[in-house]
């Protein structure tokens, strides 16, 4: 006797392009450095030696690495929000954007079936579902706050012509204060949303075996054929 | 008396400075503002030739600082000559005459030197009320500045209060304080900030005006560029300690005495623009940084209430005064925490049915 769970065939979908896919693992590894390197800058270790500053330079090396993870992470993202206008139809910028008002009902399921869990009835969306999708704007208007403040306080440490193009900024949040403030409480929320997101991905893999953990290393999800009609 | 405006230079020769002094205070001057050395000519000529700027200036809700350190310029010629003997037609706290005398002189330099005098403003301006809590010669100070700003040819505001709104704009500003730039618009407006400014800063933005006749490049802020276009932290002589993680940790500690950077005792210098770390303070004596004090970032606008004043981070609006976005930030990392957990059971309740019905399904096919 042969022991299946599904009862129908499965079929695979190819969902996230090998771009898609390169951008969000580069993007998880420089936001996971500028976490830590941004929070050691914001507070740094107390290490108490009796030595002269030219010995020693870990703290100008903290912030290169911030600076440099910065800009890669800036890019990176500059990439993505090119590839939501000319990649395939799951990672299309409208996905992010709730403009439609089938977007708001499903993201009303997705609360009701997937945080509350009052309703049984599974979300069959291939790619994103759509309270993920509207997450992920979110994201991303952090990701430009982020970017905005980081460049605006970086243009007045550097003689480089790129931060200064973001110099405008930070006067109008008020000083360069108040753009660190803002830069630095955003990190918590980069930090809230990894935690979520990655028990997220576990969640639903968990409950709904349909491969999302590994579909963004290879691209592929599993779905079950007579389910394709509903998404 | 009819005869040719004063210069600068003549206010000097009657005040019996040589003139070796008066070219060691133009080629000062010019070093401040940025001039190469060639362009000192420029500084000497026009302060031989141009008469002097009238100047009224004015003071509203504020504490006479300003007025303190630009007495205790460095330069004689400083305070001396572009201060009390020379400049000023109208100032309430060092002019000589007083009451109605003193709103004739002043009514008088407005009239004459319509659209050529200087107006410096110091202090806050108080709307609050009605304007009641500041008022000097039967008429609120908004009334008073708006008069004198109406025949300005430019206002240059004094300090944090005036550039800003200052300590008396500190929340809950029970006075209604606003700055000089929330209250007048279509004239130019230079904000020499600080608390107070540097002695050396306000004359250089005046002999500016006087040689170059336009007003000087500003900063979003509105602060001459020459004196506040770098952080304190970027001509700070403890900054190696900075990048070599070198760091005081407490006022007492060893890491003090051995000089270390201040930067976790709240140091403001990263946030704060101004020239501290190299004209200083006192005939160059010192600055706040030197004598061990973190900079509490007095020439940007609220510093009053972006404190505490000897922590890194602020406290977070509408939280308790020690709360930072840190502490704020664990916490939600904890409650985030905790509701994983929950969703967590509920999820394995709901996959033991899920379970048990493809276990069954699974029976059923067989
Ligand atoms: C996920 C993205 C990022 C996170 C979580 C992050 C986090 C942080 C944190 C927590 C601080 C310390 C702030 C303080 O307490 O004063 C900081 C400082 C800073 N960050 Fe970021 N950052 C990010 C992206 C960027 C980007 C894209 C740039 C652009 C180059 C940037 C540039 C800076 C600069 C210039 C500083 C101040 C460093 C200093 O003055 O020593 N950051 N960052
Ligand atoms: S003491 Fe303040 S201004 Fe000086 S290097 Fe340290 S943080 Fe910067």
């Amino acid at each position: 006797m042969e022991e299946t769970v599904h009862k129908s065939p499965i079929k695979i979908k190819y969902i996230w392009e090998l771009p898609v896919r390169f951008y969000h693992w580069l993007n998880a590894l420089s936001i996971v450095v500028l976490c830590i390197t941004g929070y050691i800058i914001g507070d740094p270790f107390a290490i108490q030696k009796g030595t002269e500053a030219y010995m020693n330079y870990w703290f100008g090396t903290v912030r290169f690495v911030h600076f440099a993870a910065g800009y890669i992470f800036f890019f990176n993202f500059v990439f993505r929000l090119y590839w939501g206008f000319v990649g395939n139809k799951y990672s299309r910028w409208y996905n992010y954007v709730p403009l439609k008002k089938a977007q708001w009902v499903e993201i009303w399921d997705v609360i009701k079936t997937d945080i509350l869990q009052i309703k049984c009835k599974p979300i069959h969306s291939l790619g994103h579902n759509a309270l993920a999708d509207i997450t992920y704007f979110f994201t991303f208007i952090a990701f430009v706050l982020q970017s905005l403040t980081g460049f605006g306080i970086y243009a007045a440490m550097s003689n480089s012509w790129f931060p200064k193009l973001f110099s405008w900024f930070v006067p109008l949040v008020g000083g360069d204060l108040a753009a660190r403030q803002i830069h630095h409480i955003l990190m918590w929320f980069f930090i809230i949303f990894a935690i979520i997101h990655v028990y997220l991905v576990f969640y639903h893999d968990y409950i709904e075996r349909r491969g999302v953990t590994s579909s963004m290393i290879g691209g592929w999800k599993f779905v079950e054929s007579e389910e394709e009609g509903e998404c | 008396m009819n005869e040719k405006p004063k210069t600068v230079y003549d206010d000097v020769k009657s005040n019996g400075h040589s003139r070796r002094d008066f070219l060691k205070f133009c080629s000062m001057m010019a070093a401040f503002m940025g001039i190469k050395s060639s362009g000192v000519g420029q500084v000497v000529e026009a302060l031989e030739t141009k008469p002097r700027i009238p100047i009224i200036w004015l003071h509203g809700q504020e504490c006479t600082g300003c007025s303190e350190s630009f007495i205790r310029s460095s330069h004689p010629i400083v305070a001396d000559i572009i201060l009390d003997k020379i400049s000023l037609d109208y100032t309430e706290t060092l002019m000589a005459a007083s009451g109605h005398q003193a709103e004739a002189s002043l009514k008088q330099t407005m009239e004459k030197y319509k659209g050529e005098y200087l107006l410096i403003v110091e202090g806050a301006t108080t709307v609050g009320d009605g304007g009641v809590y500041c008022c000097i010669g039967g008429k609120t100070f908004e009334n008073r500045l708006k008069e004198a700003a109406e025949g300005a040819k430019a206002i240059i505001a004094w300090g944090n209060c005036a550039s800003a709104g200052g300590v008396q704009k500190a929340n809950p500003n029970p006075t209604g304080a606003k700055a000089v730039h929330e209250i007048i618009s279509g004239k130019p407006i230079i904000n020499v900030q600080g608390c107070p400014p540097i002695a050396e800063v306000m004359a250089g933005v005046v002999v500016h005006l006087l040689v170059f006749e336009r007003i000087p490049q500003l900063d979003a802020h509105g602060r001459p560029k020459a004196f506040y276009s770098r952080r304190v932290h970027d001509t700070c002589y403890r900054r190696p300690n900075f990048d070599a993680g070198l760091f005081v940790e407490s006022f007492d500690d060893e890491n003090a005495k051995r000089g270390y950077c201040l930067y976790k005792l709240g140091c403001k210098g990263p946030v704060t623009y101004n020239t501290c770390g190299v004209i200083k303070w006192n005939n160059g004596v010192s600055f706040p940084i030197q004598s061990g004090h973190p900079c509490i970032g007095c020439s940007e606008a609220n510093f009053w209430d972006n404190g505490p004043f000897y922590q890194h981070l602020s406290q977070f609006p509408g939280f308790g005064i020690e709360t930072t976005a840190d502490k704020i930030g664990v916490g939600l990392g904890v409650a985030t925490g905790v509701g994983i957990a929950a969703h967590a059971v509920t999820t394995n309740i709901r996959k033991r049915k899920l379970i048990q019905k493809s276990k069954k399904d699974d029976d059923d096919d067989s």
